[in-house]
């Protein structure tokens, strides 16, 4: 039995997708997510054990709407989606449902059919890449476009594009998780194989008309790289673990506790729109300048705890000399507070 | 983030209580608000599912979307929002003042009212300005007919909207950013944006904050939850009775957004704040004329000249706000004092007689020295002024550094009457405290933009004659 096994317990993997490498990027000094993802650990359900429910539902809503769009621009082999790309004739390869003993067998088609490079749609293609020593499968629900010599990413997403202006959070997620796509076909292809700018599908305005924009991805693959590469080679974190640390959820929950104790989460509020586990790590975190998010923290001088501020603040304690700039800052903050008051 | 108000933060985390960061209100509170809290269907660009609205917190009224699969059902909603929100927006249009313009020369009119919505968050406001895009340009006639009310209502929405991007604008408020302008909870600004949230730290504190973040939400989005196990089984029978879910749904956050309101309007109001009001006034006023003589729904973006003009307009008014909430409170001005764009500072010397005859005519300057011990971060030539005396400028002729503190020579002009001999009370004597600031109230000329029609090559060039401009 393998050490990430033992980690996980009795409990079946959960894989990576594009959105946890992407969120792992977001955060690359949080040990606790790099560990628990690379294991495989279900944070949902590892957070709800421990008392620390996080809200990651999706809304069956925007499920159906979704899942409504992207079956309308399939459909007839795919005629509106390639109306939208533009005038497009080619193949439409559909590589079939995720399921998990394909994975290898769909892993070396989806390379022999891109090798091939054949002008097309290729649907539901298996990508694998390198997070931090481990191999990950990325089963992205995304069509690689063949044209001429280059492979372009499609994405299809369900929110509008208004005028031509789209909610910014919801496109950057698209960018970041179409770079990780990206990324992980130029490690497979080489990188002039496959284009920087990946087109977005959406629906236009109040209507389901679907739009393609075209992203240049450049920024977000080479934050992509560059995160990865900085990301701790989690494999030999992982084996430096004490034996008895284990997230197997049918242990009691002081055990789980102790076991997540040992992975220093690196909590900032971010995390709790991103990571299952936010809850339970601002629990942890209480008391800190981090919890108050990273631009409260730096105003104050980067002090960790809000006890310590305050007791510069007061004047109650006396300064490291790291600190003298920090506290005069803080101090005179207080004088002029209290004079205001 | 400021320094004062991060560290009002740490108190508050302390505390277990939201601190204030505002000695006075720096918003206008209507007598009549409009409260309006928008609930949106999740997935869909802008789809409304509900509205619990009132200018009385004792008679709320729910609309709700019947069958929320059904687009003739949202029409039929938008029309009734117009009949309950319009009516309210257009009651202002009455009674009018008048303004001199041009130095007195001339007069023009504006209404001595104007309406206030408030609605929970900059999510709310931001739903309001989407509904107004995709009602404004509504047709009356052809194939989808639909009651000239709701372009209209398209036309106010948007109008709403933009005017909530003009920085200290108070005609259309969100709950939060009123709150936080005004109070600093032990939280993240990012949970903070959840209203029930910040409300309770101001009012109950710490532990009621953490519960009211899994209590009902204050939309437009609906939790995910909510939506998969009782909306979707309601959605699913032919005629869904969903107002009693969502009236229970809504009440808790009506509640809050009246008790925000008058929580608000209990903090003595900011000098400035009746200054741009008076603003608000005009924008309405401007735009109750623009719906009578011309009645275009604004344009889906604005022409390169127009946009130059608004982001002038908009870059005026931030930087007017961030003066006027400076000068009329001292909790504000703290930040300007520690980041050494103020300082507070005592006159030692004064000579309120001097005369500068060294031009064509003599004129009065009078010269002060002032001592302070706080950081001084100003060049000789620099000008200051005073909250106390915003007329007058105060030109820096030295910085002395000593032991003691900081000596600084000024110059004093304006704000001292027209003779050679100042009025009584108008050069700071000695002994007297001063705050001097950077910060200047001094009206802003708006830059010379070009007509539409000479748009520059480099910004497009001149638009297009747009013949197929809807007309609502």
């Amino acid at each position: 039995m393998s050490q990430v096994d033992r980690l996980r317990g009795s409990a079946p993997g959960k894989r990576h997708n594009a959105r946890t490498v992407a969120a792992l990027t977001g955060n690359p000094g949080c040990t606790r997510r790099a560990v628990l993802d690379a294991a495989g650990i279900d944070k949902v359900r590892l957070a709800e054990r421990i008392g620390f429910p996080g809200a990651f539902g999706q809304s069956r809503f925007a499920l159906a709407r979704g899942n409504a769009f992207e079956a309308m621009l399939k459909a007839d082999d795919c005629a509106l989606l390639r109306s939208t790309l533009g005038a497009y004739v080619g193949g439409y390869e559909d590589l079939g449902a995720d399921e998990d003993d394909t994975l290898s067998a769909r892993h070396a088609r989806t390379r022999s059919m891109l090798n091939d490079g054949a002008e097309g749609l290729l649907d539901h293609p298996l990508l694998t890449l390198e997070v931090a020593g481990q191999t990950v499968f990325l089963e992205p629900d995304l069509i690689a476009y063949q044209n001429g010599s280059q492979l372009q990413v499609v994405e299809i997403k369900s929110f509008a594009i208004l005028d031509g202006q789209a909610d910014g959070t919801a496109v950057s997620a698209a960018a970041v998780q179409a770079a990780v796509y990206v990324l992980a076909l130029r490690r497979m292809l080489g990188d002039d194989r496959v284009s920087h700018e990946v087109v977005l599908v959406c629906p236009e305005n109040f209507s389901l008309q679907p739009v393609a924009v075209v992203l240049d991805v450049r920024k977000q693959l080479s934050t992509l790289r560059r995160q990865l590469s900085r990301l701790a080679s989690v494999s030999s974190l992982i084996s430096s673990l004490p034996d008895d640390v284990s997230f197997d959820l049918a242990q009691p929950v002081p055990a789980l506790l102790s076991s997540l104790d040992t992975l220093t989460a690196r909590y900032a509020p971010e995390c709790l729109s991103t990571c299952e586990m936010s809850v339970y790590c601002r629990h942890e975190a209480g008391g800190r300048t981090a919890a108050l998010g990273r631009p409260v923290r730096d105003a104050l001088g980067g002090l960790e705890t809000v006890d310590e501020v305050l007791a510069l603040a007061s004047g109650a304690r006396e300064p490291d000399p790291a600190q003298a700039e920090a506290a005069a800052l803080l101090r005179a903050a207080q004088r002029l507070r209290d004079e205001a008051l | 983030m400021s320094t004062l108000v991060a560290l009002a933060r740490a108190h508050a985390l302390a505390a277990g209580r939201a601190q204030p960061i505002a000695t006075v209100r720096h918003l206008h509170v209507h007598d009549r608000p409009l409260v309006l809290i928008p609930l949106a269907m999740a997935g869909e660009a802008n789809a409304p599912l509900a509205a619990l609205l009132g200018d009385d917190v004792s008679r709320p009224r729910l609309l709700v979307v019947g069958q929320p699969r059904n687009r003739d059902e949202r029409f039929a909603f938008t029309a009734d929002l117009a009949d309950a929100v319009v009516p309210y927006l257009e009651s202002f249009a009455g009674a009018t003042e008048a303004v001199p313009v041009d130095r007195g020369r001339d007069v023009r009119h504006r209404f001595v009212d104007a309406p206030q919505v408030w609605v929970p968050n900059p999510g709310g406001a931001d739903f309001l300005r989407l509904l107004g895009r995709s009602t404004r340009f509504r047709r009356v006639d052809g194939d989808h007919p639909v009651p000239p009310s709701v372009p209209r209502l398209g036309q106010w929405l948007t109008f709403l909207a933009s005017s909530a991007e003009v920085p200290g604008s108070s005609l259309l408020v969100n709950a939060v950013q009123a709150l936080g302008s005004h109070w600093a909870t032990g939280q993240s600004a990012a949970e903070d944006a959840h209203f029930g949230s910040l409300f309770a730290w101001i009012t109950d504190g710490a532990r009621a904050a953490q519960e009211a973040e899994n209590g009902p939400v204050a939309g437009p989005a609906t939790d995910p939850a909510f939506d998969n196990e009782v909306l979707a089984p309601l959605i699913a029978s032919p005629s869904p009775a969903m107002a009693g879910v969502l009236r229970d749904l809504l009440t808790p956050t009506w509640e809050r957004m009246w008790k925000s309101i008058a929580l608000l309007r209990e903090l003595p109001v900011g000098a400035r704040v009746g200054l741009r009001w008076d603003s608000d006034r005009d924008a309405y006023s401007a735009f109750v004329e623009h719906l009578t003589e011309d009645g275009t729904p604004q344009p889906r973006r604005d022409g390169a000249v127009a946009a130059a003009a608004r982001l002038q307009r908009l870059e005026n008014a931030a930087a007017r706000y961030a003066v006027q909430r400076a000068f009329d409170d001292p909790l504000v001005m703290a930040d300007h004092r520690l980041t050494g764009a103020a300082f507070g500072a005592e006159v030692t010397l004064a000579k309120a007689d001097r005369i500068d005859d060294s031009g064509k005519r003599p004129v009065l300057r009078p010269r002060i020295m002032v001592t302070t011990t706080e950081t001084v971060r100003v060049e000789p030539g620099a000008s200051l002024t005073s909250p106390a005396r915003p007329s007058q400028k105060a030109k820096v002729i030295s910085v002395t550094p000593g032991p003691a503190g900081t000596d600084v020579l000024l110059e004093l002009s304006g704000g001292m009457g027209r003779k050679l001999v100042a009025e009584p009370g108008s050069v700071p004597a000695v002994g007297e405290r001063l705050l001097l600031t950077t910060l200047s109230e001094a009206y802003r000329p708006g830059a010379a933009f070009p007509d539409p029609a000479e748009t520059p090559w480099t910004h497009g060039g001149p638009p297009p004659h747009r013949e197929d401009l809807p007309v609502a």
